[in-house]
């Protein structure tokens, strides 16, 4: 009754300067503050947009945290009401942010290492600032290699700066779950690339078990497989990284809802190692 | 802001440690509605219990004889009755469906709100919750049982504030002497006196025959005794109240397994109890709403008709609630296992490794009304037994 946080619960107000289209149902928001910027991001942070009169949701954050124009790139993939509504932005449309909150993926203690970078899906979105950083200062790493798995060649995100990331000595290798009857070679979704699991691309991965650091996001089985086989391939679980996904509606610690054992993701989360994620992803249901 | 007048400095008079004893004093039945008024004239607006709705619950006091005088409850797990008693104490029941949590964390409140103009889709937003439009009602809490004491501060503590300081709620504690038939605060370490719990409390009471004990555990409210007709404590009394406390510890109706709950939780995630306690669990949440800390909550974003007026309500939400864990592609917790386990686990379990604390008071409410009379006690006992069970075979295991 003393003091009441609740400033954190008011957003700030952002305005949509661009949307881009990045799959049948993935945009790309840009947005640019109204009032005072909210703080600094670390690339695996989240956001809580606000989309007015519709409701709030949790995006991590998809732009470079090196770029200091303060504006706010996050990739959105419309499954629900707030991220419908968010794919529909038109430029000019005013939102509101909280945030950023949680914690990030640490590339900095990756210096003088190789990193591996695995994403499921909308995965790539959080895991692309982390990238972005780690070419910021390409000479500190050794092999960059990203492995992006989608269900269809359509669906795969980001396909454009593929180029860029090649040109910086980025091994990217992408892969489907399956190709649809249209795609293929010679087809509306040409398709040349493996058919399989991100998993699957593992071994061929000339992979440095002792000096890599691993970041993985997408869904949790998809983590949690991909840990598995690092390990198996010789990594530790202390150097992979991964992002977790649990209910958020406050995004600092109060509203319950994203507690996963004694954790709440929101502060300690989402992105955390995978020897302290494993244990807690192994029960089910918790 | 702190209120520091006069005497109500915090730094000048508060009792502290053990190096000095508390001010005492006694103060008749009758003079709580002076009580009230030296709270009232002091900028407090006055709530504790009454007679509602068939049983005790927490509202504004107009005068003392607002107060449930001659009237008692009587729990059992899934089970509460008011009770009638023949020496019209005051504060002779147990904890009532409701908590202090209604007024230290209310159960809807809106955020904010936001006006978009419909010309330039600009969008003013409203902080309706935050410090500076925050309301100025100054509880006092009369009759805080020492349970209940605790869960303020535990619940304060998972909603990240500081410690109720001298602008917090004025709390009126009454020591229990007279336990429920679910209670167990005795061996949840939170009661059945506060006595000594000096600064979490302004004023201490013991009921004693038609006149109070009176223990002051602040400044302000030693300044507040200062405006109540009191006297002297007689000799023996204190002796008396002490241990008519004392006796109450020892006529809880639950016990708590004595055994560090935080370790047995850990490793029961995959026990079987918790098919068996599944197998009666509604997933209700009653045992959540009635819970004096527990503090979740969920957001709710309107528009009005006309589109143009948007808000933001917050209000508690239940672990047991199905869409509690929704993240898309569905809910984590679907299982009426895994929502009981959440519960209890956090309760007892991980709050301590969140906030250094149990999340248990030891209330009794969750049992009395839970409408199918669960236990947490005895669940608690259950999967304690079923780890020691199990534990010889992984020992011979070891052996191997």
């Amino acid at each position: 009754m003393t003091t009441s946080p609740t400033h954190s619960m008011l957003p700030t107000r952002y305005r949509v300067t661009g949307n881009r289209r990045e799959t049948a149902d993935t945009h790309t928001l840009c947005l640019a503050p109204s009032d005072s910027p909210i703080p600094h991001f670390r690339g695996g942070q989240f956001t809580m947009l606000y989309v007015f009169g519709v409701g709030e949701i949790p995006l991590s954050i998809s732009g470079s945290p090196l770029v200091g124009d303060d504006v706010l790139v996050h990739t959105v993939r419309a499954v629900g009401a707030v991220s419908a509504a968010l794919c529909r932005a038109e430029p000019g449309t005013v939102v509101g942010v909280r945030g950023p909150f949680g914690t990030g993926w640490d590339v900095a203690r990756a210096r003088g290492r190789d990193l591996l970078f695995v994403a499921g899906g909308i995965g790539l979105a959080p895991l692309r600032p982390a990238l972005l950083e780690a070419l910021r200062a390409r000479r500190d790493h050794g092999f960059i290699t990203v492995i992006a798995g989608a269900k269809t060649p359509s669906e795969h995100l980001y396909g454009a700066e593929d180029e860029s990331w090649l040109a910086r000595g980025v091994t990217v290798l992408r892969t489907v779950d399956r190709l649809p009857p249209d795609s293929g070679p010679g087809q509306p979704e040409p398709w040349a690339g493996p058919v399989g699991l991100v998993t699957d691309l593992l071994p061929r991965l000339r992979l440095r078990p002792e000096r890599t650091t691993a970041y993985l996001c997408g869904p949790e089985a998809m983590m949690t497989h991909t840990g598995t086989a690092l390990m198996g391939l010789g990594m530790r679980p202390a150097e992979i990284e991964v992002s977790l996904e649990r209910n958020m509606r406050c995004g600092v610690g109060m509203c319950g809802h994203c507690q996963l054992g004694p954790d709440f993701v929101c502060l300690d989360g989402p992105v955390t190692t995978l020897d302290h994620a494993e244990p807690l992803l192994a029960v089910r249901e918790l | 802001m702190r209120t520091t007048v006069g005497s109500m400095d915090a730094t000048k008079t508060v009792p502290t440690g053990t190096q000095a004893p508390p001010r005492r004093a006694v103060i008749a039945a009758e003079a709580l509605d002076d009580l009230l008024t030296a709270l009232r004239m002091a900028g407090f607006e006055p709530v504790g219990p009454i007679v509602g709705a068939g049983a005790i619950v927490l509202d504004g006091l107009s005068s003392a004889a607002d107060l449930p005088h001659g009237r008692g409850s009587a729990t059992a797990p899934g089970s509460y009755r008011l009770t009638e008693r023949a020496d019209g104490a005051v504060f002779g029941h147990s904890g009532g469906p409701q908590s202090w949590k209604q007024f230290v964390h209310p159960a809807r409140r809106r955020l904010f709100s936001a006006d978009r103009d419909p010309a330039t889709g600009d969008i003013a937003l409203r902080d309706e919750a935050g410090d500076a439009v925050r309301p100025v009602t100054r509880y006092a809490f009369i009759g805080v049982r020492p349970c209940d004491l605790a869960a303020i501060r535990v619940l304060n503590q998972a909603l990240r504030r500081a410690p109720e300081a001298d602008d917090g709620p004025f709390i009126v504690a009454v020591e229990c002497t007279e336990p429920g038939a679910t209670c167990f605060c005795a061996s949840a370490g939170t009661g059945p006196g506060c006595a000594d719990r000096v600064g979490e409390f302004d004023l201490a009471l013991v009921e004693l025959d038609r006149r109070f004990l009176v223990t002051v555990g602040s400044a302000r409210g030693d300044a507040i005794l200062d405006a109540v007709p009191h006297s002297p404590v007689p000799g023996g009394l204190l002796e008396t109240a002490r241990s008519a406390v004392a006796d109450a510890a020892g006529r809880m109706g639950r016990t708590l397994p004595a055994t560090d709950l935080r370790v047995l939780l850990a490793r029961t995630a995959d026990a079987e109890r918790w098919d068996d306690v599944a197998s009666r669990c509604l997933t209700c949440g009653n045992c959540t709403m009635v819970c004096p800390t527990c503090f979740c909550t969920s957001v709710e974003d309107t528009t009005d008709l006309s589109g143009d007026h948007a808000e933001r309500w917050e209000s508690w939400d239940s672990c047991f609630d199905i869409d509690y864990s929704y993240i898309h592609g569905g809910s984590v917790r679907t299982s009426a296992k895994s929502r009981y386990r959440q519960w209890l686990t956090h309760k007892f379990g991980t709050w301590h490794d969140q906030f250094g604390t149990s999340g248990c008071v030891g209330c009794g409410r969750c049992i009395a009304w839970c409408p199918v009379g669960i236990d947490v006690t005895e669940e608690l006992a259950a999967l304690g037994d079923e780890t020691t069970a199990a534990a010889p075979v992984a020992d011979s295991d070891g052996a191997r």
